[in-house]
C-alpha cells in the first residue's frame, strides 16, 4: 500500500444515499480473476449508456462524465455509501479509478473495511457538512478540497472546516502504508501458541477430510 | 479460553463467550487478533487472494481448516451446460478455483459433487458449520451460519487472503443487539416475513455496527431452515453478524452429519454448546422486541430491503418522519420499479418467479411452495423457475416428489446454484421485467439491468407464479391431492 497522508483536488459529488456496491461496480465483472484493471466499470450501469447492444456509450448527465471533474481524487456521497455485497471489487475500482478518499456521512461496515485495506481514506462528516460540499462542488467543479489525514481535517479555500474520526490503528496504516497480513504475523509467536491449544476445541472436532 | 471455564464471572452474551474463546491476542492500540474456525472459498472472492498468497510467496496456513465450493458462477439450466460453460470468462474463473485448490491442499466440491451448492447452504449441509464456531467466507451471506450459534460474518477478498495466510483477521469488536420476537406466528407467516420486517424497522443500516442475537419464543419455535433465512438477511439490515443459541432444534439437525462430532465426543460437545447461551443477567448494547401474532406476509415495494409492506396494504407514501435521504430513495425508486404510493400490492403483476438463493432455496422452503403450487398452473403471463440451494436439497426434494409438482405446474426445475438471485450466471431479468424473489437483495439491477425485484417468503412467491400478481397466501386455496 501507497503511504497516503494530505490530498488537495476537486471533488465529485453523487449525492444519493445508500449507494451499493452493486452499483460501484456490477456483478459481470465480478468474473475476472485480476486485481487490476477496475477503473473502466466503475458506476458502469449509471456511466454508460447501455440501451444500445454492443454500443456502449458514456452518458453525458452522469458527473464521472462531465470533463470537468476529471482527475478528481475525492468523491463525496450521502449516507450508508457501500451497502450490500462484500465485493472488494468496489473498492478496487473506486481506487483504481483514481480516488484516494471518500466523503460521506456513513458507510457500511464492510466497504468500510474494504476500503481501508485499499489505502482509501474514508471521512465520516455530518450531513449538513456533506451537504455544503456537494453544493459547492456541484456549482463550481474546479471547487478544491483538502483532507489532511494527520490532522484529520477537510477544508477547502472558502472557509469550510470539518474534522473527522478515524481510529488510531487504521490512521497509523494509512499514513505507513502498512500491509495488514504483515503486522498480524508480527504477533506469530502468540498465534502459534494459541493455536496448538485451540486445536482441540471440542467444536473443532473431527476436522475436515485432509487431516482426519 | 473455554467457554465454560468458571473465569467468567461477569455474564456473558452469547456472542462475547464465542469471541473471547477466539482472541489470539490483543495488542495495544491494534484491533483484537481474532482466530478464525472455518473459512468457506467461492470462485468469485477468492482469485485475488490466492494471486496474493503467491505474489508474496506466503503458504496456505490451515488448508485443513478451509472448504471450498462453486455456486455463484455455474449455469443451473442442465448437467451439460455446467459442464461445457459458454461462458468463457466464468468458465475460467471456475478453472481458476479448481487449481487453486489443488495447488493449496483445500477440500474442493467441484459442480457434480453431491455436496455441491451455495456456500451457505453446503456449510451446514455438511457439519462444517457448528455452534461456537467463528466462520467466514468472501460473501456478505457468511451471517447465514449464525443460526447454528456461530460467529459468521462476510469479508472481502483482502481479508480472505489474510485468513488463508494467518488463519485469524484483525477485528474490533462489535456491540451486541438482542431482537426478540415473541408469540406465535399467524398462518401464512414465516421466517422471512420476520426478518423483512426487522429490516423494515430499523433500516438497512439499522444494525450497523452490531453482532444481532435473535431471541425469543417465535425464534426458538424455527426449525433450522428458518433460522437461517433469518441470519442470512442479518447483513440487509447492515449487521455484522446474526446469532441464534443453538438448542434441541439444532442438535437435532447436526447429529450424524460428516464433519459433527460422533459417539461420546458428541455427548461432550453437545453438553458444551448448551453453555453457550447467553447467561441470565448479560447485557445487550441495544434490544428489541416484536410481538409476532402482529405480523403479517411482508413483500418489498422498493428498491432496498428495507422499503417493505404487507401483503394486504398499499406502497407506501413519503411521511413527514422520513429524513431527506430517504425521500429522495422513495422518489427514485417508485420511478425505478414502476410503482405508485397507495398501490394495492396486490394488484401488482410480475413476469417472473425465482424460488431459491441461500436465504430460501432449503427442503422446507421448496415444501412451502410445492404446498400452494400443488395441482395449479404457472400463470401464462409468468416465467417461474425453481433453483434448489444445494444438491442434497435437490436430491431429497426429487426423492419427495416436489420437483414433479413444480415441473407439472410448469415451472422450470434447476440444477443447485446462486442463479438469479444475482444473475451473474445467463440467468437474468430483462429490463422492465418484475420478479417475485425469494432471494435477500432488491437493489436496482441486482437481478439484471433494470430487473425489478420483490423480495418475499417461498410460498408468497409460489402463490405469485399461479396468480400472476403479488398474493396473499392467508387466503390460498390448497389442493390437499396431487
Ligand atoms: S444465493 Fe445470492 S446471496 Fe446467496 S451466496 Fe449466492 S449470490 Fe450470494
Amino acid at each position: 500500500m501507497i503511504p497516503i497522508n494530505i490530498i488537495t483536488s476537486t471533488a465529485v459529488p453523487l449525492p444519493l444515499p445508500n449507494i451499493d456496491t452493486d452499483q460501484i461496480i456490477p456483478k459481470q465483472f465480478l468474473k475476472r480473476i485480476e486485481r487490476t484493471g477496475y477503473e473502466d466499470f466503475l458506476f458502469y450501469d449509471w456511466r454508460y449508456n447501455l440501451e444500445v447492444p454492443d454500443h456502449v456509450e458514456p452518458r453525458k448527465d452522469f458527473v464521472l462524465n462531465n470533463p470537468a471533474y476529471k482527475g478528481s481524487q475525492i468523491l463525496i456521497a450521502e449516507k450508508n455509501f457501500g451497502c450490500g455485497s462484500s465485493r472488494e471489487h468496489a473498492a478496487w475500482a473506486i481506487n483504481q479509478y483514481g480516488f484516494l478518499a471518500v466523503i460521506a456521512p456513513s458507510f457500511a461496515d464492510i466497504f468500510f473495511s474494504n476500503a481501508g485495506k485499499n489505502g482509501i481514506i474514508l471521512a465520516r462528516l455530518t450531513e449538513e457538512e456533506v451537504e455544503t460540499l456537494i453544493q459547492r462542488s456541484t456549482a463550481n467543479p474546479k471547487h478544491l478540497i483538502t483532507i489532511n489525514l494527520e490532522a484529520q481535517t477537510v477544508t477547502d479555500d472558502q472557509g469550510f472546516h470539518a474534522t473527522f474520526e478515524i481510529d488510531p490503528f487504521r490512521k497509523h496504516c494509512l499514513l505507513n502504508g502498512l500491509d495488514d497480513i504483515g503486522l498480524t504475523l508480527l504477533h506469530e509467536e502468540d498465534l502459534d501458541k494459541f493455536e496448538a491449544k485451540h486445536n482441540n476445541e471440542f467444536w473443532l472436532a473431527p476436522k475436515s477430510k485432509v487431516v482426519a | 479460553m473455554n467457554p465454560n471455564t468458571p473465569q467468567a464471572l461477569k455474564p456473558r452474551t452469547m456472542f462475547e463467550k464465542v469471541w473471547d474463546a477466539h482472541v489470539v491476542v490483543e495488542p495495544a492500540g491494534e484491533p483484537t487478533i481474532l482466530y478464525i474456525d472455518l473459512q468457506l472459498v467461492h470462485e468469485v472472492t477468492s482469485p485475488q487472494a490466492f494471486e496474493g498468497l503467491r505474489l508474496t510467496g506466503r503458504p496456505l496456513r490451515r488448508p485443513d481448516r478451509h472448504i471450498a465450493t462453486v455456486d455463484h458462477n455455474v449455469p443451473t439450466t442442465s448437467v451439460q451446460d455446467r459442464l461445457h460453460i459458454v461462458d468463457q470468462i466464468a468458465s475460467a474463473q471456475i478453472n481458476a478455483l479448481r487449481k487453486n485448490c489443488a495447488d493449496f491442499g483445500i477440500e474442493f466440491f467441484d459442480t457434480e459433487a453431491a455436496e455441491q451448492g451455495i456456500v451457505h447452504m453446503i456449510g451446514p449441509e455438511l457439519g462444517a458449520t457448528k455452534p461456537g464456531m467463528t466462520i467466514v467466507c468472501g460473501d456478505s451471506h457468511t451471517s447465514t451460519h449464525g443460526a447454528f450459534g456461530a460467529l459468521a460474518f462476510g469479508i472481502g477478498t483482502s481479508e480472505v487472503e489474510h485468513v488463508m495466510a494467518t488463519q485469524t483477521l484483525p477485528q474490533d469488536k462489535p456491540k451486541t443487539f438482542r431482537i426478540n420476537v415473541e408469540g406465535d406466528l399467524p398462518a401464512g407467516v414465516t421466517a422471512k416475513d420476520i426478518i423483512l420486517n426487522i429490516i423494515g424497522r430499523i433500516g438497512t443500516a439499522g444494525a450497523t455496527g452490531y453482532a444481532v442475537e435473535y431471541a425469543g419464543s417465535a425464534i426458538r419455535a424455527l426449525s433450522m431452515e428458518g433460522r437461517m433465512t433469518i441470519c442470512n438477511m442479518s447483513i440487509e439490515a447492515g449487521a455484522r453478524a446474526g446469532m441464534i443459541a443453538p438448542d434441541d432444534t439444532t442438535f437435532a439437525y447436526l447429529k450424524g452429519r460428516r464433519f459433527v462430532p460422533k459417539d461420546a465426543a458428541w455427548n461432550l460437545a453437545v453438553e458444551q454448546w448448551r453453555a453457550l447461551v447467553t447467561d441470565e443477567g448479560a447485557t445487550f448494547d441495544r434490544e428489541l422486541h416484536i410481538d409476532a401474532a402482529t405480523l403479517s406476509p411482508t413483500v418489498t415495494w422498493g428498491t432496498s430491503p428495507g422499503m417493505v409492506t404487507t401483503i394486504d396494504a398499499t406502497v407506501p407514501a413519503i411521511t413527514p418522519d422520513l429524513d431527506e435521504a430517504d425521500h429522495k430513495s422513495y422518489t427514485r425508486a417508485y420511478e425505478y420499479m414502476d410503482v405508485h404510493p397507495g398501490q394495492p400490492i396486490e394488484d401488482i403483476k410480475v413476469d417472473a418467479v425465482f424460488l431459491g438463493s441461500c436465504t430460501n432455496g432449503r427442503i422446507e422452503d421448496l415444501r412451502a411452495a410445492a404446498k400452494i403450487v400443488n395441482g395449479y398452473k404457472v400463470a401464462t403471463t409468468v416465467r417461474a423457475m425453481v433453483v434448489p440451494g444445494s444438491q442434497a436439497v435437490k436430491a431429497q426434494a426429487e426423492d419427495e416428489g416436489l420437483d414433479e409438482v413444480f415441473k407439472s405446474a410448469g415451472f422450470e426445475w434447476r440444477e443447485p446454484g446462486c442463479s438469479m438471485c444475482l444473475g451473474m450466471n445467463p440467468d437474468i431479468l430483462q429490463p422492465g421485467e418484475r420478479c417475485a424473489s425469494t432471494s435477500n437483495r432488491n437493489f436496482e439491477g441486482r437481478q439484471g439491468r433494470g430487473g425489478r425485484t420483490h423480495l418475499l417468503s417461498p410460498a408468497m412467491a409460489a402463490a405469485a407464479a399461479i396468480t400472476g400478481h403479488l398474493t396473499d397466501v392467508r387466503t390460498w386455496k390448497f389442493n390437499s391431492k396431487t
